[in-house]
Parts: C-alpha cells; structure tokens; sequence
C-alpha cells in the first residue's frame, strides 16, 4: 500500500470493511476521486509535529459521570414499527455468517 | 400588524406578548407562505399544516393561562432534518433514513417547546450534514431565494434558505465546518456556531462529534440572541456539554459597542482563492468597524492552511464510525432481495442503495484514515495539527478580542457547477473550518452584495471558547451601521417571490 | 490421555494466557440508565443510547467507573491517572451501534497480579499470575439462532434482544503465563476460580459462569524448549472452572500432535466442546477485522483523583487468599483439607452457610460430603446444584428442633436436588412428616415386637443392645419418620427394661 495514493484493491476492501456493496463503476470513480483527495490532504504531513499532543476533544473536560440509578426507557412499541423486521418482541435480522469481533 | 411573514422574531414575540396577535396567525401566515413559496425554493422535506396549527392553537392557551414566559413564545421555527424529532420524520438528507419517524426528541427540541417555540417543519440539508450546498441531499436540492438558479450554500441550505424566503423567522442548523454560517453568508442571513459544548448535541445526528454544534439561525442578530438563549446550556445527557451558563449574548446584542475592542484580520483568509467583490465588501466592514471606535490589526495564524487537510481527514473517520449504525437492522430502509441473503450481504446492499455519492466517499476515505497502518500518519497527524490551529487561535487573541474573515471565498454559485468537483466543493469551507477544529464560537452577518454578481456576502467574527457574547456585541454593532447605510437589513434587497 | 500428556510436557513449554470478561451487578448499563438486572423480557430495558439510535450519545456510569478500580486496587494494578474510552469499529448485529465503546491503548488500571495456589507434588504452590490490564467496555445483545439448530451455521435468520447490550463489561487480561510446565492447566483454573472469589469479595459481580457474568477466554502455545514462543490459539465458549482446566489440556495436547506432524498452528479462535471436551476450529485470526480504533469522542477523559483512588482503596475487604487462611485456623483444619476444600468449590456455599446459621462442621460436612457426591455424580459445579446454604440453614434448624431425622433430611436434599421445590413444598409433598404420635409408635414397637418375639426375650432378659434390632425395624415401617432415639426410649419403657 503505497502512502498518499490508494488503488482500486484497496478500495474494494475499504467497501467491504464499511459494508459498501460497490459496483466495479464505482470503484474505478472513487479510486480516482480518493487519489485526488488524498494528494491534497497530505500535504499535512509536511508539518513536523511529532512532539505535539493530539486533541480529541476541543474543549478540555475530564470526569463527566451519571448516577447509577436505573430509569426505564423506551417501551416496544416505540421502535418496534421502525424495525425493518420485528418478530417474537425481538429485532429480525438476516442469517449471520461470521463470528463476531 | 401588515405581512407577519417580514416581521423579525423578536416584534412577533412582543407582538403575541401583547396579544395584538395570535400564535395560531402567526403561524398560518408562515405555513401560506411556505405553500406559497417552497415549491419554488424547496427548503423544506417535511411540513405537517394540521400538526403546527394545533401546536400553536396550544401555546395560545398556555400564554392565556400565563404558563409560558419566554421571550420568543408563540414564533415560529424550522428545523433542520438532522434533529431528531419525535414521531416526526427525520431524514439528515437521507434516503437510507427515509420514513424514519424518531421515538424520542433532541434535547433542544424540548427546549423550544418548553419555550412555546413553534416548529414548521423538517428542512433540507445536504446528506448526513456532508456538503456545501445542499446538492447532496437525497431528495433534490434547495434554491438560493436570491437566485432559484443557485445554491443556497450547505450543508443547512433549507435552514438558511427558509429564513431568506421569509417562510419562517428563524431556523435551527448546525455547523461542523461551517454548514450554518456558509449558508448564512450565501442568502444575507444571520447564522451562528456557538462554542463546542455550548448547545447539547443529544439528539442531533452525528457527524463528526468532536466538531458538530446547532445553532441559531435568523435574519437579525438579535433574533439569533434570543435563539441562541433558548436553545445553549448544559445536557447531562451530552458529556461534552459544558457546565456552564450560557453567556449572556442578549445583553451584549443590545451592547452594540465596539470602541476600544480590538479586532484581528486573519492574514491567511483573505488572498488567493476569494472572490474580488467578497474581498471589497470585507475591507469596508473593516473600515466600518474602525469608524465605530474599533481597532483592527493583521494576524497570522500559520497553520491555517493545514485546516482543510486535517478537517478532510478528521470528519470522514468520525463519521465512518458514526454512520455506522445505519446498516437496515433496526430501523430506516433495509435491503433485501428476499434470496437468502447474508446479514452482511443485506447491510452492504442497504449501505450502498441508501447512501449517496458523497457520504459513500468520506466513509470510505475516513475508513481508509483510520486503518491501521495509515492511523499515525493520517487521523493522529490531523489531531495535533488541530492542536496547532487552537494554539494559533490561543495566541491571537491573546492579542486581540475577536478575529474576522470573510465567512465563504465566494458567493453563490450556480446548482451543478461544483459538484463533479469534490475538492472544489470542500475549499468553501477554507474559512470556516478552523473555527470547528478549534471549538471556537463564530457568527455570520451579511455585509452587502458582491459588486460583480449582486449575491450576498458574509463576514465571519470569530471568538474565544465561551466567549459567545462577544460574536453578538461586535455583530451587533456592524448590522446596526450597515443598516442606517442601507435603510434596512439586507435581506429587504432579495427578489420577491 | 494422561501418558500422552506427561509425553507432551516432557517435549513442549506451555504458554497459557487469559482473558476474562466480568458483567458488573450496577443497578444501570454503562452508558445509560436502563437497568442492567439479568433477564427480563426482551428488549423491555433499552433505550435510544443502548439501542444506538441515530443522535443517542453515552454518558459513563460512575459506579462502574469506581468497580473497574477497585478491581485493579485489588489485582495490584497502577490506576492511570488519565485515560479515555476508544471506539472498537466493527459489524456485528448484536451491537447496535457497529462499534462497542471500549479501552486501547489507555486501559483503567495496568501491571497488576494475583496469585494462585495449586497443589503440586511438594505441597500447595502458590503462583503468580501477572495482570496485563484491567478496562471497561459495553456488553452486546443476545442473539438467538433460529431456522436451524439453534447453532449459527444452518440459521435460517436470528432473533436479536438488546437487553444486554450496553451492559458494563469489565475486561481483565493476563500477561502470558510463563512456567506453568505441567501445572498449566491447574493453574489456569486456579486463576479463574482465585478470580471470581475476588470478584465476589468486592461484591462488583455475581460472576457466575452459568449466567454469562463471568466469560473466559483460554490462550494456549506450546514451544520446545530453546526455541520461541509458539503460535497461540484462542479458545472461547468455556462457560465452567472445569471447563477451563478442560480446555487447557486438550489445547495443549492437540497443538503438541500438530506439531509432531510437522504441521504449524494457525493463529485462530477455536470453540470449547462442553460434552467432548474438544476444541473446534472458529475462525481465523489471520483474516481478522481491521478495528480501527479511535479515541471516542462523545466521552471525556477519566481521571481519577489521588483522594478518590484513596477512598476506594479504603473500601476493598479482606482478600480471599488471607481469608482462607484465617478460616483455616479457626476451623482447625489442614491446609490440605482447605485446599480440597477449595478445589470443590466448597468455601463460598460453607461461608454463606455459616453466615446463614449453620455450625461450621456440620456446613463442611454437608458440602464436602454428600452434595460433593452428589455434583460428581451429576458431573456439574456445586453451586449448580439446586440447593442453597439457606436450605441448609432451614434443614439443620428443623432437625434440631426435631421436625427431621437425619434419614428424613437426606430425603429433602433428594427432593431439593431433583427440582421439586423448596424446603417446605418437598417436606409437603414427600409427607416427611415425624412421627410424634407415641400411641401410632407404640402399635409399630408391638407389631415389630410381635414379629420377633425371640428378641424381645432378648432384651427383656436384660440384653438392652437388640433392642437396636426392634428400633431399626420400627423405622423401617415409619419409612424413617420416627425420632430413634424416641422410639428406644418407648421400647424399653414398653418392656419394662430399665437401660
């Protein structure tokens, strides 16, 4: 895997690892659209920053915390409709082939 | 009361205070010029007449009964379809959310109904809040009420688009690289980004959540004050939320005094790639500003011209990971050929037929930004560049009170003219985006018309973290001189529709 | 299988690691306030953050936030003084948002250990096991396999209940375990089982195997010695202390029979087989997903004050291997004896027994003897076992006030073991009723009388030890439900006899 460019296997793979079904048009369209991207958002690597401490989080806090008192949520019917597929009080979702994470 | 629909939010307020008039007219007059107006302009995605009829019917009885004390009961609102709005469809500009109605709202939805504020309806945005013109929406674009033939700006272009058409007197937007002060600029309305962590951002759809924040549009900066008060202050369900009061930005809309402030013009954001007649109306603001008692030095903030690329590496990662959600399990569209197909199957094919071209690409490129391997060079590299674009800020203002840049490069352009350009669309935001990385809070405030194109122009005051107060003191006092000049805000200059 | 294993640790080195994922008992889930109680119908305790709607965002439970530590306080970890939660991105249906909030590079607590004492050929060895890290993450919904076997391979569709996810999932890492030699699996189960006692010590989790509240992953490499460390193979699915130790060995001698063959092991996941004791092939580690992981943004950094990692350790009780061996003494008993004790899983239902009410060795008789039998009869853990310390507590109250025999207890411990209730519905249905009525045992002292006259000749010509006889017989016809040494007391007083 080249640094800066990015080819057309890689982004076959970066659809599959985002759950994008792309057609082979697509792959060649963002190919070339990620290539130029990219070449232009690199130049931040000619900033020496080494020594500088990332930011995560903008505004600097620390120790954000919630009680552990249990509160009732939402009841079934609130999302139950919404569920492309509900059955069983349960969400219905395609057979899984792999093992998870 | 003549045509409410050109009335500020602040006179409608007083005016329902005072019971010249009722929320319910108010609010009829609003829906008739939105079926009068949007098929034309098409800021909006959803519009329910009966339902905002019966809301305002309600506020009306609870202002009889003396129930309701805000300063903007009874006026009415647009919303930006990335709120989610309970048993209200809530799209972001998706069609992979399309039929979505939320079970529960967003914190400041609540907000404003708790203030007696009065939601029109759902607008458009570009997909997922990922754009700079609202071309990216999933249902169709929005039109720029100063030109049908152009865009409105993005990704908030319904918002902007709907307070510029008078079809509502103020909207909510939100701004994760300037997506509720581009548009502001590009239709001469008032659009602010309070600092990060001053308004919650429970229940509005994430993009990126380190750089995301609603905000207040209108199209006088007292209005947005007065927004801006309703919605901003701490969420114990937002962790990111500051816990703090919410600075006083009223008061200091009404302070419209700069005498004695100092102001800093950003070096690197006003040279190449912006618009001539853009760079004309900046500099008579800037003289403007020195006339009322201001003083105006240059600053530079060097790392500004790593913003974009470390923005364009941060916020695809970010989203990669918050869109991951959408994959037709639980709610929204989902794909099935009804052939046996894999959940992994389903989910990709649900991905690719509900997402469109732009947000497949960033969700591609924030994958790839964060794969391992790439992860040092690219998000941890775009991390400590932020760290030294809010370092540059830091020490500007250890000079200076607030900063000023043109808000956008240019004016608006015309529908289709940038989008086969992905890199050309992103350099919009070149001014804005810093701001985000940063956390900063910044305002937009239109100055005039680009002398070449007539289009509106905006002027961006930035300011320190929390000091939101002070957007609105200096916006204040420039919208009011610019006002005695032309008789009247700006927005009086767009055609009628 | 044993000579084929000492022939495996006369040629290979183990290498044994262990990942362990404890549930937290907190009233709510980690990052909202659905409650995290086991059970409940599905999805009855979701909500629009633990459902990962679109706009939820998590706030940290401090409760869960405090355990993790006292955890690694008591596993001898640094606490950092700051760190932060990181997104694990990955698809998976059970995880609503397609990532799971968790630790990465900057775990809670770090570098700790514990120690473990397994019995070896000179005597109880104490080993130490050093703790890699301790973090916290959110726990994922159930899914339920339907269209087939119930197993994911055949599944027509899955049903999924997100009760569970979001449930706080603290996740305690080994370094790997050097020097195990022979003792690797011994020790792997003394790791777990020494674990869980602590766990149970802070009162953090219920951590029973059998509910899911304590998940063990075993990581096993074998190398000849001189040379470097093996492959290692992850083994999941291993729901039981037994299992662990199981899983461990048969790892260890598979791999060995691998190499032998010249063939490499592959890094992989691998399924513990309960009934055969087997390990399955899962899926290979080589072609595993890329987590991307990256600080999360809608949480802000821990960190946990001097005073409150102060507070907290003031807050930790005695530790489990200085408790035995206070008991030890107390009890009066060998290091042996505790062991083994131990070993059983005796210690915590004997503890919960005596604080229930029961003498000391009548609660180590009952656990170590027969309900010991009983649970190696049926090849399952003690505390799977459907009686409890209170019933013991209730049986040995209801004996000495003489409402059970001895005999007539052994038949309520029947009728608890095998479901039929509780202490009262069992003594009901079993009509385990003492027979107090002297006039009902005097007609069953003559009529056994009366079928041993020569006997009663016996004892009333002053032979008053076969008088055992008659008794054994009138509890005979009692079915047991006599008080022996009543009716005794009546025979003799029937036949005149003074003892």
């Amino acid at each position: 895997m080249t640094q800066g460019g990015i080819d057309a296997e890689q982004v076959k793979h970066l659809g599959k690892l985002a759950r994008l079904e792309l057609s082979p048009e697509e792959v060649a369209d963002y190919t070339l659209q990620l290539e130029q991207i990219l070449g232009a958002i690199t130049s931040i690597s000619a900033v020496a920053a080494d020594h500088i401490p990332p930011t995560s989080h903008p505004i600097p806090m620390e120790n954000v915390y919630r009680e552990d008192i249990a509160v009732r949520g939402l009841e079934i019917n609130d999302f139950a409709r919404a569920a492309p597929s509900f059955e069983d009080d349960r969400f219905r979702v395609p057979r899984i082939l792999g093992e998870p994470g | 009361m003549s045509d409410l629909t050109r009335q500020s939010a602040a006179t409608l307020a007083s005016a329902i205070a005072r019971k010249e008039v009722s929320s319910e007219e108010v609010t009829r007059a609003h829906l008739d010029r939105i079926a009068q107006v949007d098929e034309r302009v098409h800021a909006f995605l959803h519009v329910d007449r009966e339902s905002s009829i019966a809301r305002a019917r309600e506020v009306d009885q609870q202002l009889a009964k003396g129930e309701l004390s805000s300063p903007l009961a009874g006026v009415p609102i647009a919303l930006k379809d990335l709120l989610a709005t309970k048993g209200v469809p809530t799209t972001c500009g998706s069609r992979i959310l399309e039929g979505w109605r939320p079970p529960y709202n967003a914190t400041i939805v609540d907000k404003l109904n708790a203030a007696g504020v009065v939601s029109l309806g759902k607008t458009n945005m570009d997909e997922f809040a990922m754009g700079s013109s609202t071309e990216h929406s999933g249902y169709g674009p929005t039109q720029n009420p100063w030109d049908l033939e152009r865009i409105p700006g993005g990704s908030g272009g319904g918002s902007a688009a709907a307070v510029a058409s008078f079809e509502s007197p103020m909207a909510i937007g939100t701004d994760t690289g300037g997506s509720i002060r581009q548009p502001a600029a590009l239709t001469g309305t008032v659009g602010v980004k309070p600092t990060y962590g001053g308004v919650s951002r429970y229940g509005i759809v994430a993009l990126a959540s380190s750089l995301d924040q609603a905000g207040p549009c209108a199209r006088d900066v007292m209005d947005t004050a007065l927004l801006h008060t309703v919605i901003g202050g701490h969420d114990p369900r937002d962790s990111t939320s500051i816990n703090k009061p919410v600075p006083d930005v009223v008061a200091a809309a009404l302070n419209a005094d700069v005498r004695g402030m100092k102001i800093g013009v950003i070096k690197q954001l006003k040279g190449e790639g912006f618009q001539a007649g853009v760079l004309e109306r900046f500099n008579q603001s800037i003289e403007i500003l020195i006339e009322l008692g201001a003083e105006v030095i240059e600053v530079s903030c060097p790392h500004f011209e790593y913003a974009l690329g470390a923005y364009y590496l941060i916020l695809p990662s970010e989203a990669s990971s918050n869109l991951a959600r959408f994959d037709g399990m639980r709610f929204g569209i989902r794909e099935d050929d009804g052939k046996n197909r894999s959940v992994e199957e389903v989910m990709s094919a649900t991905r690719e037929k509900g997402f469109g071209a732009e947000v497949k690409r960033r969700i591609m490129l924030g994958t790839y930004a964060l794969s391992s391997g790439y992860y040092d060079a690219y998000y941890g590299q775009a991390q400590r560049i932020r760290t030294l674009i809010t370092r540059d800020f830091a020490d500007a203002f250890s000079h200076v009170d607030v900063l000023v840049s043109p808000t956008a490069p240019t004016t608006a352009f015309k529908i289709g003219e940038k989008l086969d350009d992905p890199l050309a669309m992103y350099l919009n935001d070149i001014a804005t985006i810093p701001v985000n990385l940063a956390g900063n809070c910044a305002m937009s405030l239109p100055i005039g018309r680009a002398p070449e194109d007539g289009l509106p122009v905006g002027l961006q005051i930035i300011a320190p973290p929390m000091a939101d107060h002070l957007l609105y003191q200096v916006g204040s006092a420039l919208e009011s001189a610019l006002a005695d000049r032309w008789g009247g805000l700006l927005i009086s200059e767009a055609p009628t529709l | 299988m044993t000579t084929g294993y000492q022939a495996v640790i006369a040629e290979f080195e183990p290498i044994i690691g262990l990942e362990t994922h404890i549930e937290l008992g907190t009233n709510s889930k980690m990052f909202c306030s659905c409650s995290a109680q086991f059970g409940g119908d599905p999805n009855t305790h979701v909500c629009p953050v633990c459902l990962g709607l679109p706009g939820s965002m998590p706030v940290v439970n401090r409760v869960a936030v405090e355990s993790t530590i006292r955890m690694g306080l008591a596993l001898n970890c640094s606490i950092a003084p700051w760190c932060r939660f990181a997104r694990k991105n990955y698809f998976y249906p059970d995880m609503p948002k397609n990532y799971q909030i968790s630790q990465y590079d900057e775990p809670l607590c770090s570098d700790g250990y514990l120690d473990v004492t397994v019995p070896t050929e000179n005597g109880p060895g104490v080993f130490r096991v050093e703790i890699e890290r301790v973090h916290m993450e959110e726990d994922t919904g159930k899914l339920l396999h339907a269209g087939g076997s119930g197993r994911i391979h055949g599944a027509t569709h899955s049903l999924v209940d997100y009760n569970r996810a979001g449930i706080p999932l603290i996740e305690v890492v080994t370094k790997p375990i050097l020097g195990t030699g022979e003792l690797a699996p011994e020790i792997a189960k003394a790791y777990v089982s020494e674990l869980r006692d602590l766990m149970r010590a802070l009162g953090v989790s219920d951590v029973r195997m059998e509910e899911g509240s304590l998940r063990c992953d075993v990581n096993v490499s074998l190398n000849r010695q001189g040379e470097g460390w093996g492959t290692r193979t992850e083994t999941k699915n291993v729901n039981s202390l037994r299992s662990v130790e199981r899983a461990v060995r048969t790892e260890m001698v598979r791999q060995a029979e691998q190499l032998r063959l010249g063939e490499r092991i592959i890094l992989e996941t691998r399924h513990f087989n309960e009934e055969t004791g087997d390990t399955t092939s899962g899926r290979s580690k080589e072609e595993a997903e890329d987590y991307r992981y990256f600080p999360e943004p809608d949480l802000v950094p821990v960190a946990p004050s001097e005073s409150w990692i102060k507070q907290l350790r003031g807050t930790l009780p005695e530790i489990p291997s200085v408790r035995r061996a206070r008991l030890q003494n107390d009890w009066g008993i060998s290091e042996f004896d505790m062991q083994s004790l131990v070993n059983a899983g005796a210690l915590e239902l004997i503890i919960a027994s005596i604080d229930a009410g029961v003498q000391p060795s009548a609660a180590r008789k009952w656990w170590t003897g027969e309900l010991t039998r009983v649970a190696n009869e049926r090849d399952c853990e003690l505390e799977e076992l459907t009686v409890t310390p209170a019933d013991i507590a209730q049986i040995e109250g209801l004996i000495s006030e003489g409402v059970l025999t001895d005999k007539m207890a052994r038949s309520v411990f029947e009728g608890l073991l095998d479901g039929e209730g509780n202490v009262a519905e069992v003594i009901d249905s079993r009509g385990l009723v003492v027979v107090n009525d002297d006039d009902l045992l005097v007609e069953a002292i003559n009529q056994a009388l009366s079928e041993s006259p020569d006997i009663a000749e016996k004892i009333k010509s002053g032979k008053v030890a076969a008088a055992g006889a008659i008794v054994g017989a009138v509890m005979k016809s009692t079915k047991g439900q006599a008080d022996a040494a009543k009716v005794r007391t009546l025979l003799l007083e029937q036949l005149g006899v003074k003892e």
